[in-house]
C-alpha cells in the first residue's frame, strides 16, 4: 500500500488549523497584548514588560495571587490525600454494603453545577457561624477536587495487579508494609498527577470561591474578575498570561506523571 | 492390571533440614477435611490429602476444580472454612500468610514492575530481617540458580517471558521456603520453553530436595513433572496416584476420561470366573476383562480402554489358542485416519454404530501397513488391557 490511511489531506490540514485557531487564537492574542507598551487594550503601542513590572508594584493584586496559591497549595494536599483514601478503600477495600453507592457519588461533584455546590457551601457555613476567609474556600476547593484525585487513583489502582500485594505478604510483608512498599510506590505518579489536577482547578475556580470567600480574602480570580467590571486593564492580560504558564506546566507535568504511571502499569502485565 | 505398582518417577528426596517430621511419622503437609465456600458455591468440599517432605506433588483438574483455592489456602490467603492444615504437625489456620514458612509462585509471576531483579529477589530476604552481605550472597546463589546472571539490574520490562518466569521462580525460593507452591507456573510460556522450563523444575527441585506442590490444567504437565498427582473435580480429590496408575488404573470414569483419552462402553457383568469377567456390553458385544483387584460389587460397569491398547488387522489374531488368552474382537469400517507424526489415531466405527479409536505408533518410516478410511478392519485388544470402572 503505497497511500497511508491517515496520510494528511489539504482538508484535515485546514480543518485543524481552523480548530486549533478557534481554540488557542484568543489566548494568543491575550499573550501578547500583554507585552503591550500602550495604556489602552485595544491599540498596539509596542512592545514591553511595563504591565508586568504594574502587577509585582500592586499590592492587593499580589495578596490575590498569594492567597489563591496558598488555597490551591494547601487545598490540594488535603484532597489528594483524602481522594487516595477513598481510592484506595473503594479499590482494595472489603466489599462493603452500599460500596457501589460510593463509588457512584464519586462523580456527583464532576457533574454538580458549580453555582449549587458554591451556594449549599455558603449555606452550610453560614449555618455552623464559620468566620469566611481562607479556610472556607480551602475545604471548599478540597471537596471539589477531590473527586477528581479519587477517579485518577482510582483507575491506576484498578488496573494493579492484586497479586502484587499478595506477592508482598508472601515474602514477608504485612498488610501496611505491603502497601507501603509495593502498592503505593506503583500509584504515586497518579497520585501526582491527581495533586496536579486538584491545583489548577482550585487556581481556576472563581464561582465556588466567590460563595465561600469573605471580606479581604479574595482569590486571583475573583480579584481580576472585580477588576474587569471597571474595565479591562492591560495589567490584567500580563496577569492572566503568568496563569496561563503555571497551569501549562503543571498540567504538561500531570500528563507526564500519569503516562510514566501507566508505562508501568504494562510493565506489571506478566507478558 | 498394575500389580507391580511401577516404581516410576524420581525417588523421594527428604529434606535434611526437617529431621524431626523426617523422624516422625507425620507427614509434612496434612491437609484434613478442608472445605471452603464463596457464597453458595463449595469451591473446595472436605479434602484431605498428606504431602510427604521432597515430594513433587501436582494438583491437576478443569478450571474451577477449586484447585487454586486449594493452593491459595496453603500459602494462607484464603481461610478454610471448615476443617484444618498441618504443616510439620503444627496447625498454620493462625499463622498469617507473611509468616509461613510456605511461598509461592503466581500465574502472572508478580514481579514488582518499580524494582530490579536483584530488589525482587532480595525483597522477602530484607523483609525477614537479613543482614546484608547475608542477601548478597543468597541473591547470587539464585541468580546462578536460575541462570540470570548479568541480568541482575534490569527492572522486569527489560525481561523476556521466560527470564520472569526464572526471576519469580528465584524470588518464590530465596527464602528457601519448607514448601514451594507453584500457580500454573508455566502458562504463560509458550510450548518448547515450557517443555525446557519443565525439565529445569524437577531438576532443581531434585537438587533442593524442597517440596513443590504445583496447581496445572496440564495433564502432561502434570504427569512429566510429579511424583504424584492428585486429580481434583468439584472440589473433591477423585483420585491421588503416580502418573502412571492414574493413567493405567484410573479409579473413576470420570479420571479415565480427563487424563488421557479412552474408548469406554457401558455393560453389565454376566459371569466372573478364573480371574476373568465377562461384560455384556450394548456398543462391543460381550467383553472379556481381567478381573480388579477390588472385586466388583455392582454389576453395571464401564470398560475402558485407552487407544493405544487397541489393535487394529485386517483378520484379527490368527487364534486365541496361540496366546493362550481370550481375545476381544470389534470388528468395524475405518471412518477417519489422523496422522499425528509419532502416531496415527485411526477412527473406526463398529457394527453397532459405536466408535472406537485406536492410536498406532508409526514404528517405521515407510510403514506399508496402514489402512485406509473405507477399509473392513478387526480392532481387538486383550483382557489385561481393559480396566473395569463401576457406574
Amino acid at each position: 500500500m503505497a497511500r497511508k490511511a491517515n496520510a494528511i489531506s489539504p482538508f484535515n490540514i485546514t480543518a485543524l488549523a481552523l480548530g486549533m485557531a478557534f481554540l488557542y487564537l484568543p489566548i494568543v492574542i491575550l499573550v501578547i497584548y500583554s507585552f503591550n507598551d500602550s495604556r489602552l487594550v485595544t491599540v498596539w503601542g509596542g512592545w514591553s514588560l511595563r504591565w508586568y513590572r504594574e502587577f509585582f508594584n500592586d499590592r492587593a493584586m499580589l495578596d490575590a495571587a498569594w492567597m489563591s496559591l496558598r488555597v490551591a497549595a494547601v487545598s490540594a494536599t488535603i484532597a489528594t490525600l483524602l481522594g487516595t483514601l477513598a481510592a484506595v478503600g473503594l479499590v482494595r477495600g472489603e466489599r462493603f454494603r452500599g460500596r457501589s453507592l460510593f463509588s457512584g457519588m464519586l462523580y456527583a461533584p464532576l457533574v454538580m453545577p458549580e453555582v449549587i455546590s458554591g451556594l449549599s457551601l455558603l449555606l452550610l457555613f453560614v449555618a455552623l457561624n464559620a468566620e469566611r476567609g481562607f479556610w472556607t474556600v480551602t475545604i471548599a476547593h478540597t471537596t471539589l477536587t477531590m473527586c477528581f484525585v479519587t477517579v485518577v487513583v482510582q483507575s491506576r489502582l484498578a488496573s494493579l495487579d492484586r497479586s502484587l500485594e499478595e506477592a508482598a505478604m508472601d515474602l514477608g510483608c504485612d498488610p501496611v508494609q505491603a502497601f507501603l512498599r509495593v502498592t503505593l510506590p506503583l500509584i504515586v505518579p497518579a497520585i501526582a498527577a491527581g495533586w496536579m489536577l486538584a491545583f489548577t482547578l482550585s487556581l481556576d475556580d472563581v464561582v465556588i470561591a466567590s460563595f465561600t470567600t469573605g471580606p479581604g480574602s479574595a482569590t486571583l480570580p475573583i480579584r481580576i474578575y472585580s477588576e474587569v467590571r471597571l474595565g479591562v486593564k492591560p495589567e490584567i492580560n500580563a496577569i492572566c498570561t503568568m496563569v496561563i504558564a503555571l497551569i501549562a506546566v503543571t498540567i504538561v507535568l500531570a500528563s507526564l506523571a500519569s503516562k510514566l504511571s501507566s508505562s508501568e502499569a504494562k510493565s506489571a502485565a506478566p507478558l | 492390571m498394575t500389580e507391580e505398582s511401577p516404581d516410576i518417577g524420581r525417588p523421594n528426596i527428604d529434606v535434611s533440614a526437617a529431621p524431626a517430621e523426617a523422624a516422625a511419622d507425620m507427614p509434612l503437609l496434612r491437609i484434613e477435611g478442608v472445605s471452603k465456600n464463596f457464597g453458595a458455591f463449595r469451591a473446595v468440599d472436605r479434602l484431605s490429602l498428606d504431602i510427604r517432605a521432597g515430594e513433587f506433588f501436582a494438583l491437576l483438574g478443569p478450571s474451577g476444580c477449586g484447585k487454586t483455592t486449594l493452593l491459595r489456602m496453603l500459602a494462607g490467603f484464603e481461610t478454610p472454612d471448615e476443617g484444618r492444615i498441618l504443616l510439620s504437625g503444627r496447625d498454620i489456620a493462625p499463622v498469617l500468610p507473611y509468616e509461613r514458612p510456605v511461598n509461592m509462585m503466581f500465574q502472572n509471576y508478580a514481579l514488582f514492575p518499580h524494582l530490579s531483579v536483584r530488589d525482587n529477589i532480595a525483597f522477602g530476604l530484607k523483609r525477614a530481617g537479613m543482614a546484608r552481605a547475608a542477601i548478597d550472597t543468597r541473591v547470587a546463589e539464585m541468580v546462578a540458580l536460575v541462570r540470570l546472571d548479568g541480568m541482575e539490574k534490569r527492572k522486569p520490562d527489560q525481561l523476556s517471558g521466560g527470564q520472569r518466569q526464572r526471576v519469580a521462580l528465584a524470588r518464590s525460593l530465596a527464602r528457601r521456603p519448607k514448601v514451594l507452591l507453584l500457580d500454573e507456573p508455566l502458562a504463560a510460556l509458550d510450548k518448547k520453553l515450557r517443555e525446557s522450563t519443565q525439565l529445569e523444575l524437577m531438576e532443581l527441585q531434585g537438587r533442593l530436595g524442597m517440596t513443590f506442590i504445583i496447581v496445572t490444567h496440564d495433564q502432561e504437565e502434570a504427569m512429566t513433572m510429579a511424583n504424584r498427582i492428585g486429580v481434583m473435580d468439584a472440589g473433591r480429590l477423585e483420585q491421588v496416584a503416580t502418573p502412571r496408575d492414574l493413567y493405567e488404573a484410573p479409579a473413576s470414569r470420570w479420571v479415565a476420561e480427563f487424563v488421557g483419552d479412552v474408548n469406554l462402553f457401558d455393560g453389565e457383568v454376566t459371569s466372573h470366573e478364573h480371574q476373568r469377567l465377562t461384560v455384556a456390553t450394548r456398543d462391543g458385544g460381550a467383553i472379556v476383562v481381567a478381573a480388579p483387584r477390588q472385586p466388583v460389587t455392582k454389576s453395571l460397569v464401564t470398560v475402558a480402554i485407552r487407544p493405544e491398547k487397541v489393535k487394529l488387522s485386517r483378520r484379527g489374531p490368527a487364534s486365541d489358542a496361540d496366546n493362550s488368552q481370550a481375545i476381544n474382537r470389534l470388528e468395524g469400517v475405518v471412518t477417519d485416519v489422523g496422522y499425528l507424526g509419532g502416531s496415527t489415531v485411526y477412527k473406526v466405527k463398529l457394527d453397532s454404530g459405536a466408535m472406537v479409536r485406536s492410536s498406532v505408533a508409526n514404528t517405521a518410516r515407510l510403514d506399508r501397513d496402514t489402512y485406509s478410511v473405507g477399509q473392513r478392519v478387526v480392532a481387538w485388544f486383550t483382557p489385561d488391557d481393559c480396566v473395569v470402572l463401576e457406574q
